[in-house]
């Protein structure tokens, strides 16, 4: 299985003013193949935010290399990381972030509107066919915000795929949700990862659901454990 | 668009200020420009564009010798009523000018004009109506009567008719300082809204004029209406530059009108700006607390793989839209109360204050300048947006 993220000798240290600095991440050392289902725990304020923002390409390190699908993204400028962050990466949030002005199908085609040249019926294809794989066809054309917490995340889930992304980043997704409702968001997680063989780092508090992933990464104090 | 109707109550409110503007200025613009129309139409058809007269007649003392100093005051002469030297020649080579609308030659001076008991000092028109008319429109202000003249007609204002007792038909006995005189029947009458010009102009043929004048074949004035109105004084400079002749422009004989002209415009534009200007602040305080409400919907853009001028493209767009469907409420407000307002507003003789101007110019430059302004108020709220971090974005 090929490496779909390598992390090597990563380092992330924050100005504190004075000349002061604050070592978040003291050197992590990682790779991910493809199809892996992965959970990343540890204690809050252990450094997995600042982790999971370097590798969704949304901060840059202050030492060490990211390669994601084999492109070493350290010399890269802002415009290709954002570029290969579109194509490369999907986003799972604890609150899922959806466009409160939009349907669902409408927040699932927004990462196609933004790479621009996707044509509108394709675009509208995928999302529906993603809507239906998640579980929420009757709700396609629905207003978010007129949703449930487990259907918006279930909404969030299928934009992430939307690029069909070799690595999802998912933040707590079910943190927010009742006990119930998480374990069926998982179980689509789980299943899409199956199915489809992409690669999932998930950050979450649940051990029993970090269980039954098929491997855990525990970071402490900035370095994994 | 969707962003906007996300927040109804507050694309409400700005869009509402944005007509208000809007509205403010197409009002304004319209009604100024109706009244400025107004104004110009009511005095330059009542009067030439530019008018030539025979320059002035000044003293040259004679000098013994050239060596000699003479402390002496030289008197100005009296200005005596002549014609215009080749005024035949001049009025072919003017009408030929294509700046030049009309040329109309008059021979015009002080008389009196008596019906029984009563006189009155009048100034006698003598024109030829075929030109003349086509500059000062009297058959636009006939109140009685008709304009076509014969040789012993004579056209006099509301006023002197009133004053001398006269009506259409009678006869007015004309007399002039050189002491010629001659009786005229009263073919119209007419009302050029002034009660000074209502007392004292009167008009008859060229001959008559003349005759009564002592100017046989000879004219005082040559009236001109040009293309351009606003250069007319440039043109009376060219033409006082190229003629023995001295020529004055409206401009030049209106110049407290004009400058009353001047200060409107000048003040309507100063009205204009600071109310874009309010309304441009209006959109971009709306923007920035849009960017602050969205900060974490941008962030998500930006992580999904937005690029920074998209971001900058969606505000951009947001402000341009609000300027541009604002100023379509505001170009019908602004129309709806200068309807109401001209229906309303009228002047002392019941006509109206000004024409209805609604030209489709003025709503396209409305709604350009509106979506213009909505656009660079939308600059900073969007600079500020493209520049999330998405990380902090996300954070809140």
């Amino acid at each position: 299985m090929a490496d779909v993220l390598v992390l090597d000798s990563i380092r992330k240290s924050y100005n504190l003013g004075n000349e002061a600095e604050s070592e978040v991440l003291h050197g992590i050392d990682l790779s991910l193949k493809a199809g892996e289902l992965v959970a990343l725990t540890g204690p809050s304020g252990s450094g997995k935010s600042t982790l999971l923002n370097i590798i969704g390409l949304l901060d840059r390190p202050s030492s060490g290399t990211v390669c994601i699908n084999g492109q070493i993204t350290a010399n890269l400028p802002d415009s290709a990381l954002t570029a290969l962050r579109g194509h490369a990466i999907g986003f799972v949030f604890q609150s899922h972030y959806l466009i409160s002005a939009f349907t669902a199908a409408e927040n699932v085609m927004m990462p196609m509107l933004v790479d621009r040249g996707h044509r509108d019926a394709a675009m509208r294809t995928r999302a529906e066919a993603l809507i239906d794989d998640v579980g929420l066809t009757p709700w396609r054309d629905n207003r978010v915000t007129n949703m449930s917490g487990g259907q918006q995340q279930r909404v969030a889930i299928a934009r992430a795929l939307a690029m069909d992304p070799t690595l999802v980043l998912a933040d707590e997704p079910t943190g927010n949700l009742d006990s119930v409702t998480a374990d069926g968001v998982f179980e689509l997680i789980q299943r899409i990862n199956a199915e489809r063989a992409t690669t999932f780092l998930m950050v979450t508090h649940n051990m029993a659901l970090a269980a039954r992933c098929h491997r855990i990464v525990d970071v402490v104090d900035g370095r994994i454990a | 668009m969707r962003f906007l109707a996300d927040g109804p109550m507050q694309s409400a409110f700005i869009l509402t200020g944005i007509a208000i503007g809007v509205g403010v200025i197409v009002f304004m613009s319209a009604m100024l420009a109706g009244l400025q129309s107004n104004f110009i139409k009511r005095v330059l058809t009542a009067q030439p564009h530019i008018q030539l007269t025979t320059p002035d007649e000044i003293a040259r003392p004679l000098r013994a010798m050239p060596a000699l100093v003479e402390a002496a005051t030289v008197q100005r002469p009296a200005q005596r009523v002549l014609s215009i030297d080749q005024w035949q020649s001049m009025q072919r080579s003017l009408a030929a000018r294509d700046d030049v609308a009309t040329v109309a030659p008059t021979a015009s001076g002080s008389a009196l004009a008596g019906r029984g008991d009563a006189n009155r000092s009048i100034t006698l028109t003598g024109m030829e109506p075929d030109f003349y008319f086509r500059i000062v429109r009297i058959p636009d202000y006939l109140v009685l009567g008709s304009t076509r003249l014969e040789s012993d007609d004579i056209l006099i204002g509301t006023d002197l008719a009133k004053d001398l007792g006269a009506a259409l038909g009678d006869k007015i006995n004309v007399s002039t300082a050189a002491g010629n005189a001659r009786v005229f029947t009263v073919k119209g009458i007419f009302d050029l809204g002034n009660k000074g010009a209502n007392q004292r102009s009167t008009f008859v043929a060229l001959r008559a004029a003349q005759s009564l004048l002592n100017l046989p074949g000879g004219v005082t004035t040559i009236d001109i209406t040009v293309h351009d109105i606003y250069a007319a004084e440039t043109i009376a400079r060219d033409i006082g530059s190229r003629l023995p002749i001295k020529a004055d422009s409206w401009i030049t004989t209106n110049a407290q009108f004009f400058t009353a002209v001047k200060a409107q415009q000048s003040t309507n534009t100063l009205i204009r700006l600071f109310v874009g200007l309010s309304v441009a602040f209006g959109i971009a305080a709306v923007l920035i607390v849009s960017v602050i409400q969205r900060s974490k919907d941008i962030g998500i853009l930006r992580a999904m793989g937005t690029k920074r001028r998209q971001i900058l493209g969606v505000f951009l767009i947001q402000g341009g839209a609000l300027g541009f469907l604002g100023s379509l409420a505001g170009s019908a407000l602004g129309a709806g109360a200068l309807f109401l307002w001209h229906r309303s507003a009228r002047q002392a003789d019941g006509s109206e204050l000004f024409p209805l101007l609604l030209e489709t110019s003025l709503f396209a430059t409305a709604a350009a300048v509106a979506t213009l302004t909505g656009i660079i108020a939308a600059i900073a709220p969007a600079l500020r947006a493209a520049r999330l971090d998405p990380v902090e974005a996300i954070r809140g």
